[in-house]
């Protein structure tokens, strides 16, 4: 379809600003260059974007297993409240924001409670924004120890590829560990690992194949008896939140992130919020000021010295923690763990209904998801895990993550979400099935799916060899 | 208790058996029993909706909105049109993951390939990625982008936003990157000297942080003499009037993309927008949507030069970005397309001279203006009392400036009338 620009008309306009009541001027630096934006009326705006929104598939347009990604449906008392001119309409800078000022103080009580930390800031602005936070806490906490030579993150090799670009980000090296075959830290492979240059570990609890790793203890004392610190990689807690918490794993910092667990909506790509919580050592390093309360009143007051020092600009994506507030006040101390539950049974409905089709990555229960192995299927009949995910497009499914992660081969990672009902997984599993079925009878068909979206496969090769990043402008 | 899980307990329990499990906590048989929460979280019951509604109506109530605000300093207020609340409103933008699956995904990413164009068109610039967190983000990011392993110190203006220094500071000390701060004379960036074969770029703001407009031109020539790449963190609204980034030589653009059609909302989410010349173009961190075909020849969208990405590349990658600001993008291309080119230019000249309107009119009732350049739609005026004055400003309804030691740092825009100035001047002279 058409662009923005391709539909501008010269001198066509909205109605917006009226005119100016003081004196013009005018200032002597000025522009050269005509500013080229589109020229659209009203109406042109409102279809375009009622046609893009056509093609774009979301929550509400239909079951999304995206792995890892936790696209659980996004409430609307969450919009409504986030849409609260007492929350848009206020600036960040005023001191008479007791309600914002008073709802951060309280979410932060309740998310540590949830992840046995002792404090939270909420200035990172998504979850790989979390880590970098989380590792420079890490970071100050040796260089204010003198422990100079501690410059070595441990990261499994199923880790997602943030932890290790945010620890590069952060000046450590990186060494990954092989994980054993069930995506679980192979202890043996840890000690190894872990000496007088550790600084820390990252992991996800459960891991990224779906499997609680019941070692953890073992794992992080391992780590803390050579020196290091522990980082949770909170991606995965809608599995265990309100079940087991980080901090009681043995974990020194966390992080969440809100628009996973908590319910607020991707947006297309953000934003999110990823507030990052650490054990009371840990606490004076946290970026930002901390919100103190004196006589009822709520007020910031800025952090020492040994602050990292800030991560963003003011207090964070504000509006996203009072969505995730809105969900939390809703679920209470029953709503929680029901989550978590419900997100663990429903994973492992739909792979009980896979099993037996499908091979999975690993055996016996799984939490919140599940990994596929298409690797067979490749080599018997040249069928992959990407003509599989492109074939559930044209059953109205949002694919799963394709793969990922990178020690399975042709994998699918599955994550239902608590939101979805029997009936939902019940067609989803048929799909499923349908598309494997087709798989075995015509791969060639498999190849050129999907049929029925807006396009057929791009093509990325080309994308990349001759970027195309703007659209080209007749004067 | 609120929940939002359809399968009723009937359907559970079959999903359950059906699945071999005996009961719900046979989930979690893996998890050793001694790390389990025991008695439940110490948390509040769960709420219906009407409840929670008014709890969150009662916590937006405790916030004090102002009816007229003449503060900025980073978190501007602009008109923003019914059209953009509206298209951002629509579930299918905002409830999508970014967008991986570029068949179903056209949408979102034709958003934000026509997003990049207007960010180039602003700025000047050949590329712009798909946005960062915030403008102070994109200035650390922009700093990491010019660093080499021989040049690895980075000059900042003390002229920009404290929160932009901030994050500058505590990004480059975690990559051992050192900043030095450049001095201001007069509430303006002096030349610095760039001698120093060490130093990789210089980051300045325009209008910076007490609206003064920087002679950024002559700086970046001085840069790029010594080959030094600028970095320019500028006011979208002001690329509108002033030369843009590209006209000022910048190598890389950067700035708070707030102001375009984002409410303050205490701070965020705001968007922090990016662009550079084409020669750095592969050190851009984040997303960037390509054009292509698809197998039949049709335009297709995608997420191009992922080999920079953390997910590709992991520890070597550009940068950790996966998240970042995509409906914020979304807001502020609606907000462009709702003003136009003429909309755009307009409200700028109107920030403009609503400014310089407000400034002498103070200047008449005594508040004096601190520095002596041009300045765009911020300005600082000295004040015995700022407190005393913003605490009576906001008996009428008023967000009186920023206190700056012993100065008001204003900001002006086209949503302030010439009757709210006046009724704003008539207060600061009776201070």
């Amino acid at each position: 379809m058409k662009t923005l620009f391709e539909r501008s008309v010269s001198g066509r306009r909205c109605s917006i600003l009226p005119a100016c009541d003081v004196p013009a001027c005018a200032p002597e630096q000025t522009r050269e260059k005509q500013l080229r934006l589109p020229e659209l009326s009203e109406t042109d705006i409102s279809r375009h974007y009622t046609e893009l929104a056509k093609q774009t598939f979301g929550v509400n347009d239909g079951f999304y297993p995206l792995g890892s990604c936790t696209m659980k449906y996004n409430p609307k008392i969450n919009e409504t409240a986030a849409g609260l001119p007492g929350f848009t309409d206020v600036h960040p800078t005023q001191d008479d924001a007791q309600g914002s000022m008073e709802l951060l103080a309280e979410a932060e009580k309740k998310l540590c409670e949830i992840t046995g930390m002792d404090a939270m800031t909420f200035q990172p602005a998504a979850g790989a924004h979390g880590e970098l936070t989380g590792l420079m806490l890490i970071k100050r906490y040796h260089e204010l120890h003198g422990n100079t030579e501690r410059n070595v993150i441990i990261v499994p090799d199923s880790a997602h590829g943030t932890n290790p670009a945010s620890s590069a980000m952060c000046g450590f090296k990186v060494v990954n560990i092989p994980s054993a075959p069930d995506g679980c830290v192979d202890l043996e492979k840890l000690k190894e690992a872990c000496g007088s240059d550790t600084a820390g570990l990252m992991l996800t609890n459960p891991n990224t194949l779906g499997i609680f790793d019941k070692n953890i203890k073992e794992i992080t004392r391992i780590v803390h008896d050579a020196g290091g610190l522990c980082y949770y990689d909170g991606a995965n807690l809608n599995a265990v939140m309100g079940i087991v918490r980080p901090g009681d794993m043995g974990f020194d910092c966390i992080h969440l992130n809100l628009h996973k667990s908590f319910s607020t909506p991707h947006g297309g790509g953000g934003p999110g919020s990823g507030p990052v919580g650490c054990k009371s050592f840990l606490e004076p390093y946290l970026p930002d000021a901390k919100i103190v309360c004196e006589n009822g009143k709520y007020a910031w007051q800025a952090r020492g010295e040994e602050s990292i020092g800030a991560m963003r600009s003011f207090h964070g994506n504000f509006l996203v923690v009072v969505k995730a507030f809105t969900y939390l006040t809703m679920l209470g101390r029953e709503g929680v763990p029901e989550v978590a539950r419900n997100a663990v049974l429903n994973a492992n409905y739909l792979k009980h209904l896979l099993e037996g089709t499908y091979e999975t990555a690993t055996e016996g229960t799984c939490m919140h998801e599940f990994v596929l192995t298409l690797e067979s299927l490749k080599k018997e009949n040249g069928v992959s895990a990407m003509d599989i995910a492109k074939a559930l497009q044209d059953c109205g499914i949002h694919p799963p993550t394709m793969y990922f992660p990178l020690n399975v081969h042709e994998a699918l990672m599955v994550e239902p979400t608590e939101t979805e009902s029997k009936e939902t997984l019940d067609n989803a599993a048929k799909a499923f099935l349908d598309v494997y079925a087709k798989a075995l009878e015509d791969p060639e068909y498999m190849h050129h799916t999907p049929y029925n979206s807006p396009i057929s496969r791009p093509d990325e090769v080309t994308a990349a060899r001759h970027p195309v990043l703007r659209c080209q402008i007749d004067d | 208790m609120g929940s939002y899980i359809p399968s009723t307990s009937a359907q559970r329990e079959e999903m359950l058996k059906e699945a071999g499990f005996e009961t719900i906590d046979d989930l979690y048989r893996d998890i050793p029993d001694d790390l389990k929460v025991r008695g439940g979280l110490q948390l509040p019951e769960g709420c219906s909706e009407l409840e929670t509604d008014r709890i969150m109506r009662s916590l937006a109530r405790k916030n004090v909105v102002y009816d007229s605000v003449f503060r900025g300093a980073g978190a501007y207020r602009h008109y923003i049109p019914a059209i953009v609340k509206s298209v951002v409103s629509k579930e299918e933008f905002v409830t999508a993951y970014t967008p991986y699956q570029a068949e179903i995904s056209q949408g979102v990413l034709q958003s934000i390939f026509e997003y990049q164009t207007m960010i180039c068109e602003l700025t000047g610039m050949d590329v712009s990625n798909a946005s960062v967190y915030d403008g102070a983000t994109a200035a650390a990011e922009a700093v990491s982008m010019c660093r080499t392993p021989k040049k690895t110190k980075v000059l900042v203006s003390e002229a920009v936003h404290p929160d932009v220094l901030k994050v500058i500071r505590t990004y480059c000390w975690a990559a051992g990157d050192e900043v030095v701060t450049v001095p201001v004379c007069d509430g303006k960036t002096a030349v610095p000297d760039f001698s120093d074969p060490a130093v990789s770029c210089i980051y300045l703001q325009q209008p910076n942080f007490f609206g003064v407009i920087e002679d950024a031109k002559e700086i970046g020539a001085a840069a790029h003499e010594a080959g030094v790449k600028m970095i320019l963190g500028m006011d979208p609204f002001a690329m509108c009037l002033l030369p843009s980034p590209a006209e000022y030589g910048a190598d890389i653009a950067v700035g708070e993309g707030q102001p375009l059609g984002m409410p303050l909302s205490y701070g965020g989410p705001y968007l922090g927008f990016m662009a550079a010349s084409e020669k750095m173009m592969r050190k851009l961190p984040g997303r960037i949507v390509g054009r292509t075909a698809d197998d039949q020849g049709r335009t297709a969208y995608v997420l191009t030069l992922q080999a920079r990405e953390q997910h590709i590349r992991r520890e070597k990658a550009s940068s950790n970005i996966c998240s970042n600001e995509a409906l914020c993008a979304l807001t502020a291309a609606v907000y462009l397309s709702a003003m136009g080119p003429e909309g755009m230019k307009e409200a700028a000249s109107q920030c403009y001279a609503k400014a310089h309107y407000l400034a002498s009119e103070l200047e008449k009732a005594g508040l004096k203006r601190r520095y002596s350049s041009d300045f765009f739609c911020e300005f600082v005026t000295e004040c015995s009392d700022p407190e005393g004055l913003n605490a009576k400003l906001a008996e009428k309804g008023i967000l009186g400036g920023l206190p700056v030691d012993g100065g008001i740092l204003w900001c002006v825009t086209e949503m302030n009338t010439k009757a709210e100035m006046d009724l704003l001047v008539k207060e600061a002279a009776a201070v």
